[in-house]
């Protein structure tokens, strides 16, 4: 909740500071800003990138601000770490009160450095100081009566912390700590734990990028990471094309016979609302938790989004254009090879976009399921053992890669259909 | 028998509530090889369904359509066709749209350049070659349709309101286009427009088609485009008779689509 409040202030102040920086800098002259309506005009609407470079700055400065990175100069206040002390108050079974210090070093596991114990005299009376070690974010119950003289008599008991009075079930707060007495009146402490994140939840960018070098080097469970990514990406890649080999041949010839239209229709209209995930189980049940199960998802995965583009690319032809073919002496075959295929791939190629995006969610789902290596797997497995860098690693990982397959086709799709859209 | 004559061709369409439309009725049309025929009338008379059953796209429900003696049964290298728009190939460039027919009658890739060459030249598109038909004006890519039509050679060259989305004065250049490919390939052709004064300055013989059943309304045997050949088509309007015409067939135009109003309003 903070989280999205400090986002939205970022983001409105951004705004305003970028305003105010822009018009101080320079008067745009280009078309746009003279136009007088750029409200619903939705072509005098571009991206401003400014706004989008602040906005992945925000991100990450937010991310490294409560994780503690080393990354961002600010941060929200983290967890207490070092020495707190209290005094308590107990009386003993004679109604005497006495008073003892308690002295508790609080350290972080993370760096691995664990404290000396600190000494401490005893002190006079029958309330004997004590030390305890506390790790950060946790709570730990401080025995003082352990080694208070008659701290196992019924009548002992801990009245005040600090010169406060405290009774059993109730807490207050020292300096850096909450005291809280349980209902047998142990006192339970937990240091300050500030607003960052536990790296059990979200791990700083530093420590995701140095699992990323360490797996990138090292691999992940018997698998180099470029396996891992490599064998998700080859499954998309060897499903996809087979869901194209079929899906293409059998669109087209949906679109240009009623017989393959008719008895394909209703299997494919069924089928294309099916979300592939619904068939992790079937599949496993059919072909094992193996390879081939994999491909043949992601092979039905594609397949009717393939067939379903091809369909609409043949139904999509200009009719004058195929007249325009038969006037100029073509064959049943060249309009086929020469009008229909070529008129179709604008629609094949906006498939196979779609088909790719779909694949990649289903590979990683699969993985999910069950898998020895790929992307998926990697956060799946990784998640057991809270290694929530690796899991964030992972996401990037399979972020990165599945906008840079839409990058690819997209560029593909310029170069080899230009004419698309025109 | 040479030239393309159009037998007592009815057409109608069953449509699925059970009624039908007599689009054609009776239409006859005998057409000497070399002429320009304009065929006009008011939306819903059956000129672009005249003009597919003469390409083969659409068999009559009766009568037929003979071509050099030959009766058209389907579409043919032939017959040519100039639609109004969109059915240049878009992924190939100008030079292999324009090729595209040679290309199918298996001619050798030099002598296809070299007609292609020559008939960009023709239409004024020498330099376009290479360039994507998505890169061209309108009033360009016409020109590649209509050197496209030529490249094939065709007895007749029908065309189904070629200029029909240009703007006025593209329209104009493409007309006296149209009337020069006429005059120096010597081709028939067969034109059907929305435009009365492209029908009167195009047509050495006009057809006006009444709609419900369509059929023949009437038939003018016009000197414009011989004309038009060697003059500026802003002289021809100006000549005698042009103007008289134009507004004769204008008002008969009129008439029919009132009377279509007419009805509509009645039925509704």
């Amino acid at each position: 909740m903070t989280i999205l409040i400090i986002y939205i202030l970022i983001f409105i102040a951004a705004f305003y500071i970028v305003k105010a920086v822009s018009s101080m800098s320079k008067s745009r002259d280009d078309f746009t800003s003279l136009k007088t309506v750029t409200f619903g005009d939705e072509s005098a609407v571009t991206p401003n990138r400014a706004a989008s470079i602040i906005s992945v700055i925000a991100i990450f400065a937010i991310w490294g601000s409560f994780t503690g990175s080393k990354l961002t100069p600010i941060h929200v206040p983290g967890p207490f770490i070092g020495e707190l002390s209290f005094t308590y108050t107990a009386v003993n079974s004679s109604g005497e009160t006495d008073d003892a210090e308690v002295r508790i070093s609080v350290y972080d596991v993370q760096t691995g450095e664990i404290p000396d114990k600190i000494d401490i005299e005893p002190g006079l009376g029958f309330a004997l100081n004590d030390t305890a070690q506390i790790i950060t974010y946790r709570s730990a119950l401080v025995k003082v009566q352990k080694n208070d003289v008659g701290g196992k008599d019924k009548k002992y008991k801990v009245i005040a912390i600090n010169g406060e009075s405290i009774l059993p079930s109730s807490e207050l707060f020292i300096d850096n700590a909450r005291v809280y007495m349980t209902a047998k009146g142990t006192l339970s402490l937990t240091p300050y734990k500030g607003w960052q994140m536990q790296p059990v939840w979200l791990p700083s960018p530093e420590a995701v990028w140095s699992r990323l070098t360490k797996i990138a080097s090292e691999g992940y469970k018997n698998f180099s990471l470029f396996e891992h990514l490599g064998w998700s990406l080859l499954r998309v890649v060897v499903g996809f094309f087979a869901g194209a080999l079929i899906g293409i041949p059998l669109g087209y010839a949906m679109g240009l016979s009623g017989w393959f239209r008719g008895w394909f229709d209703p299997i494919v209209e069924f089928m294309r609302p099916v979300p592939p995930l619904a068939l992790i189980p079937l599949v496993i049940i059919w072909f094992g938790i193996g390879e081939q199960g994999k491909i043949i998802l992601l092979f039905l995965a594609s397949l009717w989004i393939m067939t379903i583009s091809a369909r609409a690319g043949v139904s999509g032809v200009n009719i004058a254009k195929i007249h325009a073919a038969y006037s100029l002496g073509a064959s049943k075959w060249q309009i086929m090879r020469l009008v229909i295929v070529p008129n179709s791939l604008p629609e094949i190629f906006t498939g196979a976009r779609v088909s790719m995006g779909v694949c990649w969610g289903t590979v990683v789902a699969a993985e999910l399921v069950a898998a020895q290596k790929g992307a998926g797997m990697m956060i799946i497995t990784a998640s057991k053992f809270q290694m929530t860098d690796l899991v964030i690693m992972g996401i990037v990982l399979i972020g990165v890669i599945g906008y840079a397959i839409d990058i690819l086709m997209r560029i593909s799709e310029n170069y080899l259909v230009p004419w698309k859209g025109k | 028998m040479k030239g393309l004559s159009i037998e007592n061709i009815s057409m109608r369409f069953d449509l699925k509530n059970g009624s039908s439309v007599q689009a054609l009725k009776d239409v006859s049309l005998d057409i000497k090889e070399g002429e320009i025929i304009t065929v006009l009338g008011p939306s819903g008379c059956g000129k672009t369904t005249l003009l597919n059953i003469v390409a083969g796209f659409l068999a009559p429900t009766e009568g037929k359509v003979v071509l050099n003696d030959q009766i058209v049964l389907g579409p043919g290298a032939e017959r040519g066709m100039v639609f109004q728009q969109g059915a240049l190939f878009e992924w190939m460039n100008v030079q292999q749209n324009v090729a595209f027919g040679p290309r199918m009658k298996g001619m050798p890739k030099a002598e296809q350049n070299e007609k292609v060459k020559h008939l960009l030249e023709v239409v004024g598109l020498a330099e376009f070659e290479d360039k994507a038909v998505y890169e061209l004006s309108g009033g360009m890519q016409q020109r590649v349709a209509l050197a496209r039509c030529l490249a094939n050679e065709p007895d007749v060259i029908l065309m189904d309101e070629p200029l029909g989305a240009l703007d006025a004065l593209t329209r104009e250049k493409m007309q006296g286009l149209v009337l020069k490919l006429w005059k120096e390939t010597g081709k028939t052709i067969l034109l059907i427009t929305h435009s009365v004064e492209e029908a009167v300055l195009l047509g050495e013989r006009l057809l006006v088609l009444a709609p419900r059943p369509g059929r023949v309304y009437k038939e003018y045997n016009l000197p414009f485009a011989e004309m038009g050949v060697n003059m500026d088509l802003r002289e021809v309007k100006k000549s005698e008779g042009y103007s008289e015409t134009r507004d004769e067939i204008l008002s008969i135009i009129w008439e029919m689509e009132e009377e279509i109003m007419g009805r509509t309003d009645e039925s509704s």
